[in-house]
C-alpha cells in the first residue's frame, strides 16, 4: 500500500517544527553571543589572571611575630600555622555548618617556606598560645620580652607587627635600621611626624617593607585598574565607599581574656608613648576605641578603602579633607566617632574623558561610616560613561546619557539597566549583559568560593608576595609609597574630624598645610575631655 | 477518560500537549547546546531541600561538565522523541526524571526561601504540572495518530496485508 499525502502529513509533521524550534533556538543563542562579543570588542577588558611570584627558595625565612592578639593569629594563619585550639574550633563550626570551610580552605593553602622562632606579646598568655602552638623540639621558639630584644637578636629575618597603632612606625623603623624586613599592619603610622620618619628608613634600609593592604591581591581591583584605565567608565567625578557594621565585634569590643592582670600584662610596654593612665583591661583589650593607641574609622576601615581606590586608580594624597561624624552608636568612653563622612577632594584628577576636551576634571572620594547599621552599600565609582560596582566581582552598567556608548545606547544593544560587563575570578568567562539569574548568584557570592576548587586568601597571597621579594628582589604590592600616601590620607580625615575643618595638603612640597597655633600631631594624639576610669565595660 | 465518542479529540488535546512540551524541551536545549559559557553550577550550587546534599555533589570540578552535558543531552531528546512522535514513551521518562530533578533541586516548600523563581508557588510549580503532562504521554502515546510511528503502523499494515 502507498502512503497518501494525509499520511505524511500526520508522520512527519513533527519534522518542520522541530526545525523551526531549533533554527530559532540556534539564531538566539548566536546573536545573543555575536552582541556579547561585539560590547566586549568594543571594551576589550583583559581580566587578570591569578598573580604568580617566583619561588620563595633557599633556607626558610626566620620570621618573628610582634603582636599575637586576633589580627596577629590571621597573620600566622596566612603564613601557614593555626593554633590547635582554632583548629579545634573550626573543625566544631564545620560539623555545625557544613558550609563553613575554613579549616578545609587552610589545609589546603600553598606551604610558605618560613620559620616561626620568636614571639614578642606583653601578655603572657598569647605569648605562651604561641610558643605551645608552634614551638617543636627541632624549631624551638624564643620569647622576646621587647621588640627591640627581638629585631637585635640577629636571629630574626623578618618581622610580622599586629600591634595597636602607636607602635607600628617605631616598631617599623627599629626593624629597618636593622635591615630586618616588615610587614607591618594598617594604618602604617600614628602621627604625620613618624610617617616621614618611616618613609626615610625604608628608604635607607636594605629590608623589604610592606604594608598589609591584602586586597591589592585581590584579582578584580587588577581588573578594575584596567577598565578604567581603558576609559570604559569615562571621567569618574564621584567615588562611594563605605563601612557598614552593627555588631558589637565590629564596633572593636572584643571579649576582655580572663586572665588578664598587671601580673599577666607588661602594662608600661603596651602604653609606650600613650597617656600614662593605670592599668586597664578595657584600653588593652579594645585599644581601636581611642586616639591614644588607635585611629578609630579613618585609621582603621577607611585606609582599606582608601588604598583599595589608590591601587585602581593611583590617585594619590587628596588636596583637601573634610570629615564630619560623631560617636552616636557606642556611647561607652571611647573617643573616636562611630559614624563618620570623609570627602576628600582631588580636583585635579581625571580618568579620561569622552566629552569637550577641558569640561571635566577633578573627582571626590566620598567615604561614609556607621558602627550601627549593617546594611550592604557597596564600593560604587560614577563616571560619565558608567558606573562601575568594585567588590569581589566586578560589574559595569552604562550610563543612559554616555557619550562614548550613545550609538550603543541608541539602537538599544546597550540598556542603562542591564550591566555590560561582569567579571568574577570564579568564573572563567567573563559575562557580557549578564542576565538576572548570574547576576543572582554572583551577588549571592556562591561563585567566588570555588576559584579552581580553592578559595584563596588574599593576606595569604599578600604575605608570600613579601616573602618573594625577600628572597628573589622585585617590588611589593603595597610598600613604603602606597603606605605614605594612605597614612597622610587617614590622617588628615582624623585631622579633620578633630578639628572640625578642612586639612589642605601642599603636593610640591609634600606637607600639610598649616593653620596657625595648630600642632597636628598633638592634635590627632590628643583625647580631649578623657576620663577612663567611667568607661562602660562590657 | 476515552470513549468512542471523544477519542479523536483526546488524541488531537495529547497530542498538541505533547508538542508544546517538546517544543518546550528542544528549545530550552538547543539555547544551552549553542552556548558553551552556559552551567547548570548556579542553580546546583542554591539547591534547597532533602537532596541538597546530592545536587551539591554534581557541581564537582570533575563532575559538572558531565552533569551539563547530559543536562543538554536529555533536553534535546525529549524535544526531539515528543515533536516527532517517535520513541515518545522512552521521551516522556527522561522527561519525567529530569523535571523531578528539577522539581527537587528547588522545591516550592512554604519552610523554604524561594530562590531564583518568577512567580509565587505553594507546593506546586510548573515544574511538577509539566512532569504530570509527561506522564500522562507516557500513558497515551500520540505518536501513531501525528508522528513518525504512524508511519511504523502502516508499515506493519503493509506487511499484515501482504
Amino acid at each position: 500500500m502507498k502512503w497518501t499525502r494525509r499520511d505524511l502529513l500526520k508522520g512527519l509533521g513533527g519534522l518542520p517544527i522541530l526545525g523551526a524550534v531549533w533554527w530559532a533556538g540556534a539564531i538566539s543563542a548566536t546573536s545573543n553571543k555575536k552582541e556579547r562579543l561585539e560590547i566586549l570588542e568594543q571594551l576589550n577588558i583583559r581580566p587578570s589572571l591569578p598573580p604568580t611570584v617566583p619561588e620563595i627558595g633557599g633556607e626558610p625565612v626566620r620570621v618573628g611575630i610582634i603582636g599575637f592578639g586576633i589580627r596577629g593569629e590571621q597573620l600566622c594563619r596566612s603564613l601557614g600555622f593555626a593554633t590547635p585550639a582554632w583548629m579545634e574550633e573550626m573543625k566544631l563550626a564545620t560539623e555545625e555548618d557544613p558550609n563553613n570551610h575554613q579549616l578545609e580552605d587552610f589545609s589546603k593553602q600553598d606551604k610558605l617556606n618560613v620559620k616561626l622562632v620568636g614571639i614578642c606579646d606583653v601578655f603572657d598568655v598569647r605569648a605562651a598560645n604561641f610558643i605551645d602552638a608552634f614551638a617543636i623540639p627541632d624549631n624551638p621558639i624564643k620569647r622576646y620580652k621587647t621588640y627591640k630584644e627581638m629585631i637585635q637578636s640577629g636571629e630574626v629575618d623578618a618581622v610580622v607587627i599586629a600591634t595597636p597603632d602607636h607602635w607600628h612606625a617605631p616598631m617599623s623603623i627599629e626593624a629597618l635600621n636593622h635591615n630586618v624586613h616588615v610587614y607591618v599592619e594598617k594604618p602604617m603610622t600614628h602621627t604625620v611626624e613618624e610617617t616621614y620618619r618611616l618613609r626615610r628608613a625604608a628608604q635607607n634600609s636594605k629590608a623589604i617593607f610592606a604594608v598589609g593592604h591584602q586586597h591589592r591581591q585581590t584579582l578584580s581591583f587588577s581588573t578594575a585598574r584596567d577598565i578604567v584605565e581603558k576609559g570604559t567608565l569615562g571621567h569618574v567625578s564621584l567615588i562611594q565607599t563605605n563601612t557598614n557594621r552593627n555588631d558589637d565585634n565590629g564596633a572593636w569590643n572584643y571579649d576582655i581574656h580572663e586572665k588578664a592582670s598587671p601580673e599577666t600584662i607588661d602594662w608600661e610596654q603596651f602604653l609606650g608613648s600613650a597617656p600614662a593612665v593605670p592599668f586597664n583591661k578595657n584600653h588593652f583589650f579594645r585599644w581601636r576605641k581611642w586616639w591614644a593607641y588607635g585611629s578609630g574609622l579613618s585609621g582603621d576601615l577607611l585606609t582599606h578603602d582608601y588604598d583599595r581606590l589608590n591601587c585602581v586608580l593611583n590617585m594619590g594624597i587628596p588636596t583637601s579633607v573634610s570629615a564630619s561624624g560623631g560617636i552616636y552608636t557606642h556611647n561607652d568612653g571611647r573617643n573616636v566617632p562611630d559614624v563618620i563622612q570623609v570627602n576628600m577632594e582631588f580636583p585635579n584628577f581625571s580618568t579620561g574623558s569622552s566629552q569637550a576636551k577641558g569640561k571635566e576634571k577633578g573627582m571626590t572620594f566620598c567615604y561614609s561610616a556607621t558602627l550601627g547599621n549593617g546594611f550592604n552599600r557597596p564600593t560604587i565609582l560614577m563616571g560619565h560613561d558608567a558606573t562601575m560596582e568594585l567588590g569581589n566581582k566586578l560589574t559595569v552598567w552604562p550610563d543612559g546619557a554616555s557619550t562614548r556608548y550613545a550609538d550603543m545606547i541608541e539602537t538599544e544593544k546597550m540598556r542603562p539597566n542591564v550591566p555590560i560587563y561582569q567579571y568574577d575570578p570564579a568564573t572563567n568567562a567573563p559575562d557580557a549583559i549578564s542576565s538576572a539569574t548570574s547576576q543572582y548568584f554572583a551577588d549571592k557570592g556562591l561563585m567566588w568560593t570555588y576559584i579552581d576548587g580553592v578559595r584563596v586568601d588574599s593576606t595569604f597571597l599578600h604575605m608570600r608576595e613579601w616573602l618573594s621579594v625577600i628572597k628573589n628582589g622585585g617590588k611589593v604590592s603595597c610598600g613604603i609609597n602606597e603606605g605614605f600616601d594612605e597614612a597622610i590620607s587617614a590622617h588628615m580625615a582624623g585631622l579633620s574630624w578633630k578639628l572640625g575643618r578642612k586639612i589642605e595638603w601642599d603636593a610640591e612640597s609634600e606637607t600639610l598645610k598649616p593653620i596657625e597655633g595648630v600642632d597636628f600631631d598633638q592634635v590627632l594624639l590628643g583625647n580631649g575631655n578623657w576620663h577612663p576610669e567611667s568607661e562602660l565595660v562590657g | 477518560m476515552v470513549n468512542s465518542r471523544n477519542t479523536g479529540k483526546v488524541n488531537l488535546v495529547v497530542t498538541f500537549l505533547r508538542i508544546l512540551i517538546g517544543w518546550h524541551f528542544l528549545y530550552e536545549g538547543v539555547i544551552k547546546l549553542y552556548n558553551p559559557e552556559w552551567t547548570s553550577f548556579g542553580y546546583l550550587a542554591t539547591a534547597q531541600g532533602q537532596l541538597k546534599p546530592f545536587f551539591t555533589l554534581l557541581i564537582g570540578e570533575s563532575v559538572i561538565g558531565w552533569v551539563d552535558a547530559l543536562n543538554i543531552i536529555a533536553l534535546l531528546v525529549v524535544g526531539a522523541t515528543f515533536l516527532l512522535g517517535f520513541w515518545e514513551r522512552f521521551g516522556a521518562i527522561v522527561g519525567i526524571g529530569l523535571l523531578a530533578l528539577y522539581y527537587l533541586a528547588h522545591p516550592p516548600f512554604p519552610w523554604l526561601a524561594q530562590l531564583n523563581v518568577e512567580g509565587n508557588y505553594w507546593f506546586v510549580n510548573k515544574n511538577l504540572i509539566e512532569l504530570i503532562g509527561c506522564i500522562l504521554i507516557f500513558y497515551h502515546p500520540t505518536g501513531h495518530f501525528f508522528g513518525l510511528e504512524s508511519l511504523k503502523k502502516r508499515e506493519h499494515l503493509k506487511i499484515e496485508q501482504s
